[in-house]
């Protein structure tokens, strides 16, 4: 994000007139809400906010948004993003994107946008499928899914997409669930963090992959299959029976049981946000021994891109004159009489 | 060994008042440098000229191999020059291998000067000779200065204590003091680029200065006969004013900032790069305070992505690449298209398809320019004639991107991007000025912006992203031409894609007829062309007059949409030869708009055409 004047809005300003045309029950019904819901909290102006996606079923997102908006094409909201970023570094930019746009066809800018640290947020919705073109196996679907493309389910390995983002130098990288309470919260915090912040939102696509985080993100048992990161508190889970700790053997992270709450004597890590070790170990746990890490993962800042480019620009252009009729007349000259 | 009986006889019946001299080695051996500087001089001294540099793929090719051989050829005189010279009249061969794949080039009875210290048996065994041809009697149609300039160099640079291979680094620049006396030039230009490229290396300077002083000196003292004396051409005829040389890339880049200056926009410039046109890249990014921001991104798509998302944020977005990346950038021109943002796409034409010929020249995209993309999706396209050509024409690009709300393709290529021909600086103030102004208005109560509300010339409001009240979306999908929402229905769809081709069209409303370059309209035949094909064209009608043939030069800059005259005009001819360095493919465009019977000539060998091949062919179309 950037500096701005806080605007007083309310939900209804950031609801355009379009009718949603997900499927009904698709979890991109709310995290748009959730989205639509922060902007007031964020004291932010829909004048100066650009929504930006690719292709893919999340990428229809700008539409619904009453701000300036601009659904590009299939994996390249972040390139057009970059220029709207540097051309004007006062816009609040947001991307959209899905498994597919983000990480398959557009994993080269996802890459290079995180690298480079452009100052914007930017939401992935994965829900392992190709939803739009009818449901093949996309860079997330988990080996061995069946699609119409695998009919004998699927060979290759998935990506997890914030060990990518991490891999690939995000300063600030979260997790989220479509209908989670706390999505608002994850949103406050990435755009409080000035750089790329990378949110991976587990999204149900109730037609072609329905319910294939049920494992983790049903709410019975999410308090075994949910481990939320809260930045200077011990990651605990089981409500509180359990915590994560650092195996020095195996330089992994192990489940520990905690007993009488003494998580300092099972030896239950502290949560840094800071820490990119840590966060490297949280977002690559194997699910089912381990439980899903959730909420802000990593939130380091670091310079931005774009601030780079401005300072640069001015440091270059100092003392210049920036005289059109002289630069072209440089270099060696001879007059004709 | 130079004999004092040598002369030379130059062969040359059309034209006496220019030489062509070519400067052909090794990769290493520092040519286009001595090509460039000698051009400069050539420049100084107030003669025309046109350059043709030629290098190899390769950055390091093998040392003394075929394929590693570097040319630079210039045409000078006291004439108009339009091209580089069919045939050079002076050949410079730094070894073996650049005399073998240069020498068939040379017009009979022309120069070779060969530096006899490179021509060891491993070099000669390199370039596949069994004999040494500076002995062995087989370059007798040609005269011949055979000197060990290696040798030479080495004793003029011995004071300065340089390794065997640093000293042989200056070889360039002796070669180079014997083309300045030959041709009668000052050495001083030189002298000060060189102290100001040493800068830091002082020795290395003087170094270089002692063996371009020494290469004069031995033009000077040594007994080369008559024939050898120095050759001073006249100052050619120009107009008055400032000159400088200048290459298609410098001059595109100019042309660019100064579009838009006078757009009154701040400049984007998303590159990646790819030869030829990373130059472009390399001069904008020097030119910050001119409001350039330049951004070199991970790909192509990211290239031209990036200027479109900065159009789209309210500044003047350009791309640039040559073939390959254009076609990938195919699918974001559309996207640019569809959402009518500006745009300049510059498009440094080489060999293609595929990798192709990446160092050498070609009009490979026209058809890629007109019709390459999905849907229809026509684009205003300009064709850039010759480097002093493209200042003007990348300013009429900027021009007609921001008036019409659209992208524009500006096409040159990887042969004016290189070649350096002087030009005369123009007066910027001369330019009118296309200032954009953004759209602003906030719609009144119950009222809804429509971003496809037109103006006259059917462009959509550019209104950017800030402006309170004005909210909207925008993107790949067809929009609605009375809201602006999504819109699939059949009828919306046809009138947005007839109204999208009819703006373009519309771009011939405001540009000017097309003229005729040399000859009338009631000539037999007319010569159209297109791009850097317009000096051996030129020269070529030119002579054919002169012979009293009935022959006109037609030279299209705007490519698409034509001139609104260019039908009637082609009409009016009974022949039409449409020369062009592909299969055809401003001849295809031709006889789809016209119905004209435009005949080929067509050359795709990474060269450009040569005079006397155009020459041929006006001879043929008018006997048969
Ligand atoms: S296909 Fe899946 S992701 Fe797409 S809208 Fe329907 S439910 Fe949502």
């Amino acid at each position: 994000m950037n500096d701005m004047t806080p605007v007083e809005t309310t939900l209804k300003d950031w609801e355009t007139d379009q009718e949603v045309r997900w499927c009904p029950g698709c979890g991109d019904y709310a995290i748009l809400k959730a989205v639509q819901r922060t902007m007031p909290d964020l004291g932010a102006d829909p004048a100066n906010t650009v929504f930006i996606s690719g292709i893919g079923c999340s990428s229809r997102f700008p539409y619904y948004m009453e701000t300036y908006g601009f659904h590009t094409i299939h994996g390249r909201a972040p390139t057009v993003a970059t220029g709207v970023k540097l051309a004007n570094p006062d816009l609040d930019v947001w991307i959209v994107t899905g498994d597919g746009d983000g990480l398959s066809i557009g994993g080269n800018h996802t890459m290079h946008v995180l690298r480079r640290n452009l100052d914007c947020q930017i939401l992935l919705f994965n829900n392992e499928i190709y939803g739009l073109t009818k449901g093949q196996y996309s860079p997330t679907s988990r080996s061995g899914t069946r699609s119409p493309s695998t009919p004998f389910g699927s060979v290759d390995r998935p990506i997890s997409p914030c060990a990518f983002a991490l891999g690939s130098g995000a300063r600030f990288i979260a997790r989220g669930i479509d209908v989670h309470k706390n999505l608002g919260n994850t949103f406050k915090e990435a755009h409080a963090h000035r750089g790329a912040s990378f949110i991976e939102i587990f999204q149900n696509c109730i037609v072609y992959n329905e319910d294939v985080f049920e494992d983790f993100v049903n709410k019975k048992t999410a308090p075994e299959t949910q481990v939320w990161a809260v930045h200077g508190e011990p990651l605990l889970f089981a409500n509180g029976e359990k915590g994560l700790a650092l195996d020095a053997d195996t330089l992994e992270l192990k489940v520990v049981k905690v007993i009488d709450r003494d998580w300092q004597g099972a030896g239950v890590m502290i949560h840094d946000q800071t820490n990119r070790s840590l966060a490297m170990l949280l977002v690559q746990m194997p699910f089912g021994e381990f439980p899903m890490a959730l909420g802000t993962l990593y939130n380091d800042p670091a310079p931005t891109f774009d601030a780079a480019v401005m300072a640069q620009n001015a440091a270059a252009s100092e003392g210049k004159d920036a005289n059109l009729q002289a630069l072209i007349s440089q270099g060696q000259t001879w007059t004709v009489e | 060994m130079a004999s004092a009986a040598q002369t030379i006889e130059r062969n040359k019946p059309e034209d006496s008042g220019n030489v062509v001299v070519r400067f052909a080695g090794d990769s290493g051996d520092g040519m286009q440098l001595t090509g460039g500087q000698f051009t400069l001089s050539t420049a100084l001294a107030g003669n025309d000229l046109a350059t043709f540099p030629d290098f190899p793929a390769e950055i390091r090719a093998p040392q003394g191999t075929l394929f590693g051989v570097s040319a630079f050829q210039i045409n000078f005189g006291s004439r108009a020059i339009r091209t580089a010279g069919d045939a050079p009249d002076v050949l410079v061969a730094m070894n073996p291998a650049a005399l073998k794949t240069n020498l068939a080039d040379l017009v009979e009875g022309g120069l070779i000067i060969a530096d006899s210290g490179s021509f060891s048996d491993r070099n000669l065994s390199k370039a596949g000779y069994d004999e040494n041809p500076l002995e062995d009697g087989s370059l007798a149609k040609w005269q011949l200065l055979s000197l060990d300039m290696s040798q030479m160099t080495l004793d003029a640079v011995k004071p300065f204590g340089l390794g065997n291979k640093e000293a042989l680094r200056c070889k360039n620049m002796w070669t180079l003091g014997l083309a300045l006396w030959l041709f009668d030039r000052s050495r001083q230009p030189i002298v000060d680029w060189l102290n100001a490229k040493f800068a830091k290396n002082p020795v290395i300077a003087e170094a270089n200065i002692a063996a371009l002083n020494a290469g004069h000196a031995y033009g000077e003292t040594a007994e080369l006969g008559v024939g050898f004396a120095p050759r001073s051409l006249d100052a050619a005829p120009a107009a008055p004013g400032l000159y400088r040389t200048i290459t298609g890339a410098e001059a595109i880049s100019l042309g660019l900032v100064a579009g838009a200056k006078l757009a009154k926009l701040p400049m984007f410039f998303g590159g990646y790069p790819i030869t030829p046109a990373s130059a472009i890249l390399h001069h904008l990014s020097r030119l910050k305070q001119f409001g350039v921001t330049t951004f070199q991104a991970e790909d192509e798509i990211a290239a031209i992505g990036a200027a479109i998302g900065a159009s789209y944020a309210g500044s003047l977005g350009v791309t640039s690449s040559s073939g390959p990346g254009i076609a990938l950038k195919g699918e974001a021109m559309g996207l640019a298209f569809i959402t009518e943002l500006p745009l300049v796409i510059v498009n440094s034409q080489r060999g293609g398809p595929s990798t192709g010929l990446p160092t050498k020249t070609e009009q490979s995209d026209l058809y890629q320019a007109v019709y390459g993309r999905n849907g229809d999706a026509p684009l205003p396209v300009i064709a850039v004639r010759s480097p002093s050509d493209a200042f003007e024409c990348a300013i009429e690009a900027c021009r007609i991107a921001t008036r019409f709300m659209t992208p524009v393709m500006l096409l040159t290529d990887g042969y004016i991007a290189n070649a350096a021909e002087p030009w005369k600086i123009p007066d910027v103030s001369d330019f009118d000025e296309f200032p954009v102004e953004f759209y602003t208005a906030a719609p009144g109560e119950g009222e809804k912006f429509n971003p496809y509300q037109r103006d006259e010339k059917l462009a959509r409001p550019w209104v950017k992203p800030g402006t309170p009240g004005l909210m909207h979306r925008i993107g790949g999908i067809e929009k609605s031409s009375s809201s602006g929402n999504i819109d699939y229905s059949p009828a919306n769809h046809q009138a947005m894609t007839d109204i999208r081709a009819q703006k373009v069209l519309n771009v011939a409303d405001d540009i000017p007829d097309q003229e005729i370059e040399l000859g009338d309209a009631t000539d037999t035949l007319a010569l159209v062309g297109w791009g850097s094909t317009y000096g051996p064209i030129h020269q070529a009608v030119n002579r054919a007059r002169e012979k009293g043939q009935s022959v006109a030069q037609i030279h299209i800059r705007h490519i698409w949409p034509l001139p609104k005259n260019l039908g009637e005009l082609l009409k009016g001819f009974d022949k039409i030869l449409v020369p062009e360095m592909n299969k055809g493919q401003l001849k295809t465009v031709l006889r789809d708009q016209y119905l004209v019977d435009a005949q080929p000539l067509n050359k795709v060998s990474g060269q450009p055409f040569r005079i006397r091949e155009i020459e041929a062919a006006i001879d043929e179309a008018l006997d048969g």
